[in-house]
């Protein structure tokens, strides 16, 4: 029996408010083996830690049972304590007396009950645990980052820079994400193609970085420090490495009705083409829905107005692998579809758009070479209506319960750059609320009031009605409690946003966690926000959450100074608590084998003895410690019982229960 | 294809053309309506009040009977199937109004929403289906430009009425191509007419049924169709000019050359 002692943490009054700390002390002391049990304000403080290495040297003890908050939070801390003072590190249990407890509960006698018995379940699982000892893995020195994005391309940068390298994967042709078809950036109203351009450059040319457009990541195996990944390089028709860029492929195309992404359908493309002039790669890419040419095989123009010869129309999807030590996903957002709103007649008529193609309608570089044109007869509009929130804050099955926090800033822009550069327009925006917590945005949206005369309307619109060429809008003002009609020439709509659709199926592949609304969670709201649960996976940009560039940015810094810790170290000290195949009952059925998600575990022929002094070869499961993340899934799946996972052995978990039932 | 039938009081009195048109085409497509023997007006408007439990009364007592009779209950008059679809997802998730409704009612056996209810045009949708509807139909309307008019009822509150989507059904439009006839999309072919304040604000009434006649017209319609007495009603008394609007029923009849 070990000597196990109990120390019970009030977390300030997060558990004491609701436990019975003192009790629960006092009970589990009298539990069999316990030798030592106290109480203590805040366990994790310095002062608390000093108390648990105190009383394991005093009291010479062999087990550690921390009733206090989720394990995912101090484990390790705890584990480092009783290492400091001589004990293995996985003779300490944890029992999670304030998540699944104190905060769940409101009575304080079930409370303390409760703890009291989660308590007493560490204890039996502690009186099974045998020291382990953590091996080491190697770290593959290269980081992937998933989308080209700002974020993308911000944490590559960063990441180069300390030396290590890094490639990027770009699902489009170009990188570059969704800031390259914005024209101003809030609040300072730089011109975003000005700042992001440069860095795409500078992403290109640094001789750690690979980019990898036009592909995406087809799985990814292996655990932190040794991720194992598939890439696929998508046909792009077009010779990558001999390509030039001189764009006469995209001017002799015959295909000439392609909807053009870049400018959101507005316009249109050939079937062979750059998205921009600044793309990087600068490569042209052969769009295969399109082509006649790969379609029915007649045509041909852009091969032979090629002077460099890089036309390929056989080129097939290219597959790499490649070896990585941290990956980071950036793989960013999308403006919800509005098929659903159609009450702001989106789908009736040219002149109602989202806010992205304003912005492609205000550029320079976009259908109207920047000069503000309705998109249904190509004149001035004079009266112009911005909805905010169509689709955030819903709740509604159609919208997003949350704020896209980023609509309420582009908005103000969009109406002061209106008012600035016409102004002979009027300008209405309808709003629930505006939020502008930022530097320097609240003063922004008051000068686009202020100074340039928008009309800031508290209210939401209810129906919008193309009629003779105007759009009649119907709306209410919340703060005079009228009826409003807008005849308008425009109407824009500041759609929510979205993670993009690519998130789902890598966050499966990474085994990565998300969130209802698809944005990928980290590993603690607070203290590791760029993080995921899932240890060598980072985050940058809005896979997170909303939010604008500055923070994107920021993140993406943040996402890459955790990669380069990572890379930095030689070795990572491997999870001991691993499974493991008892050889003697292993039956050689390969059910381990089949739902071990990590590809850890291999079988052998082994000789056994036999009867009568014989030897005889048996096929046996063996598990690659390396490999094995833990998860348990084959020890439920094993027959015959021969799979156990070290820490978590059935015996201790059958103790457990035991004790929850007694 | 059987089911229990509800056709409501409107449909006995001013919208007895909704009603023979109905059973009409129902026969001409082999859909058995059989009108359920004992029912009640069922409330003509649902209740706000969270609390009101009188006025749902009799459209349980149809509901149940339904159940009782084990057909899916089919409606024709958006009005009814409004409040009798409302009052059915009472009866599936209130467990106050439930409890409440079933101690009064004294039913041999509790009512608890176990009946389907269905508009005629979902039986059309879902059990019959456009695509056979079209390949019944004898008389395609061919070249008739229809503008379909939703009304409100039919649509909302989109998460009850589970009918369409309330900004942008399709609806009456697939019905209308099913007949062989071309849908005329307009923006208030989903607005409310103004029909419950014909009474206290005529002019507004006016003002809301003319808006969504003239955006038809602007847009082509030759002719609206509802499957609502009250929008008929408002949308032929109360609106400027002389749009024609018609049953969506009779023009159905129309087509299966039975009318």
């Amino acid at each position: 029996m070990q000597r196990i002692g109990v120390f019970v943490c009030w977390c300030g009054t997060n558990i004491a408010a609701t436990v019975d700390v003192k009790a629960v002390a006092e009970a589990l002391g009298k539990e069999p083996g316990v030798v030592f049990a106290t109480d203590y304000q805040y366990m994790c403080s310095q002062a608390g830690q000093d108390m648990i290495r105190d009383a394991i040297q005093e009291h010479n003890l062999g087990g550690v049972v921390i009733c206090s908050c989720s394990p995912r939070m101090h484990e390790t801390t705890f584990r480092k304590t009783a290492e400091k003072a001589g004990l293995n590190p996985y003779m300490v249990e944890i029992a999670n007396i304030r998540e699944q407890c104190s905060w769940i509960h409101k009575d304080m006698p079930t409370a303390t009950e409760k703890a009291i018995i989660l308590g007493r379940a560490a204890i039996a699982k502690v009186h099974l645990n045998a020291p382990l000892t953590a091996g080491e893995s190697p770290v593959t020195k290269r980081a992937l980052v998933i989308g080209g994005g700002i974020a993308g391309i911000q944490t590559a940068l960063d990441i180069a820079d300390a030396g290590f390298p890094v490639d990027i994967v770009e699902k489009k042709p170009t990188i570059g994400g969704k800031m390259t078809q914005i024209d101003k950036t809030f609040p300072t109203l730089d011109c975003a193609a000005c700042i992001l351009t440069p860095k795409m450059v500078e992403a290109a040319q640094n001789e750690n970085i690979r980019i990898f457009s036009y592909s995406e990541v087809d799985s990814v195996k292996g655990f932190v420090g040794n991720f194992h990944a598939t890439i696929r390089r998508k046909a792009r028709y077009v010779k990558e490495d001999v390509c030039t860029g001189c764009g006469l492929c995209t001017e002799k195309c015959p295909q000439k009705k392609v909807p053009n992404e870049f400018n959101l359908g507005l316009d249109n493309r050939r079937a062979i083409y750059i998205p921009f002039a600044q793309a990087v790669p600068k490569v042209a890419t052969i769009d295969p829905n399109y082509c006649t040419m790969l379609k029915s095989g007649k045509c041909g123009v852009c091969a032979k107005v090629c002077t460099a010869g890089a036309i390929d129309y056989k080129q097939k999807d290219e597959l790499i692998e490649e070896d990585y030590g941290a990956i980071v996903v950036a793989t960013g957002f999308n403006p919800i579809k509005l098929d659903h709103y159609d009450e702001y007649a989106y789908s009736q008529s040219p002149d109602v758009v989202t806010s992205l193609e304003f912005e492609r309608l205000m550029n320079a570089a976009g259908p109207t070479a920047g000069t503000l044109l309705r998109p249904s007869d190509g004149e001035h509009p004079h009266t112009l209506v911005f909805v905010q929130c169509v689709g955030s804050r819903e709740t509604r099955d159609c919208g997003k319960p949350y704020c896209s926090k980023i609509c309420c800033m582009y908005t103000a822009k969009h109406a002061m750059l209106c008012r600035e550069k016409y102004p002979d327009t009027e300008v209405y925006v309808f709003y629930i609320d505006v939020r502008t917590p930022g530097k320097n945005f609240d003063e922004f949206y008051r000068r686009a009031v202020e100074e340039y005369g928008v009309h800031y309307i508290k209210g939401m619109v209810g129906k919008v009605v193309p009629e003779n060429g105007k759009l009649k809008v119907q709306a209410s003002d919340l703060l005079s409690n009228e009826q409003i009609h807008i005849d308008a020439d425009m109407v824009i709509l500041a759609a929510a946003i979205e993670p993009d659709e690519s998130a789902r199926s890598i966050a499966t592949m990474l085994t990565a966690s998300m969130d209802t609304n698809d944005f990928f969670t980290e590993a603690h709201p607070k203290l590791r926000p760029v993080e995921s649960p899932t240890a060598g996976i980072f985050l940058s940009g809005v896979c997170q959450g909303p939010k604008d560039i500055p923070e994107t940015v920021a993140q993406a810094g943040a996402a890459a100074s955790k990669v380069i810790g990572l890379l930095a170290k030689d070795h990572l000290m491997c999870n001991p608590c691993v499974a493991e195949a008892n050889e003697l009952m292993c039956n050689g059925c390969s059910s381990c084998e089949k739902v071990c998600p990590y590809g850890a575990i291999t079988y052998s022929d082994k000789e056994f003895p036999g009867p009568n002094r014989t030897r005889v070869l048996r096929r046996v499961a063996s598990v690659n410690p390396a490999v094995c993340q833990g998860c348990g899934a084959c020890t439920v799946a094993c027959p015959s019982g021969a799979m156990d996972l070290k820490g978590f052995s059935t015996s201790q978990i059958m103790a457990e229960v035991d004790a929850i039932c007694k | 294809m059987v089911f229990s039938y509800f056709p409501g009081c409107t449909l006995k009195t001013k919208a007895k053309d909704l009603d023979l048109y109905t059973r009409k085409s129902a026969e001409a497509l082999g859909i058995t309506l059989e009108e359920l023997p004992d029912w009640q007006c069922c409330g003509a408007v649902y209740p706000q009040a969270k609390d009101e439990i009188a006025t749902k009364l009799s459209s349980i007592r149809s509901l149940a009977s339904a159940r009782d009779l084990g057909y899916s209950l089919v409606t024709v008059c958006s009005a009814c199937h409004h409040v009798i679809k409302r009052v059915n997802h009472d009866m599936q998730t209130d467990e106050d109004i439930v409890l409440r409704a079933n101690n009064y009612l004294q039913l041999d056996t509790p009512y608890h929403g176990e009946t389907k209810v269905l508009h005629y045009l979902e039986v059309l949708r879902d059990e019959l289906g456009f695509d056979e509807l079209a390949k019944r139909v004898k008389n395609p309307l061919t070249g008739r430009k229809i503008g379909a008019y939703y009304g409100c009822l039919l649509l909302r509150p989109s998460g009850e009425m589970q009918f369409d989507n309330p900004e942008k059904p399709t609806i009456l439009e697939d019905f209308i191509r099913a007949i062989g006839a071309e849908p005329v999309i307009y923006a208030n072919r989903n607005e409310c007419c103004g029909g419950y304040i014909t009474l206290e604000n005529k002019p507004l009434a006016v003002k809301k049924a003319s808006a969504v006649t003239a955006s038809a017209k602007a847009n082509g319609a030759e002719c609206l169709i509802t499957a609502c007495p009250l929008c008929l009603y408002n949308l032929k008394e109360n609106a400027e000019g002389d749009m024609p609007v018609y049953y969506f029923t009779e023009l159905l009849a129309e087509a299966l050359g039975v009318k």
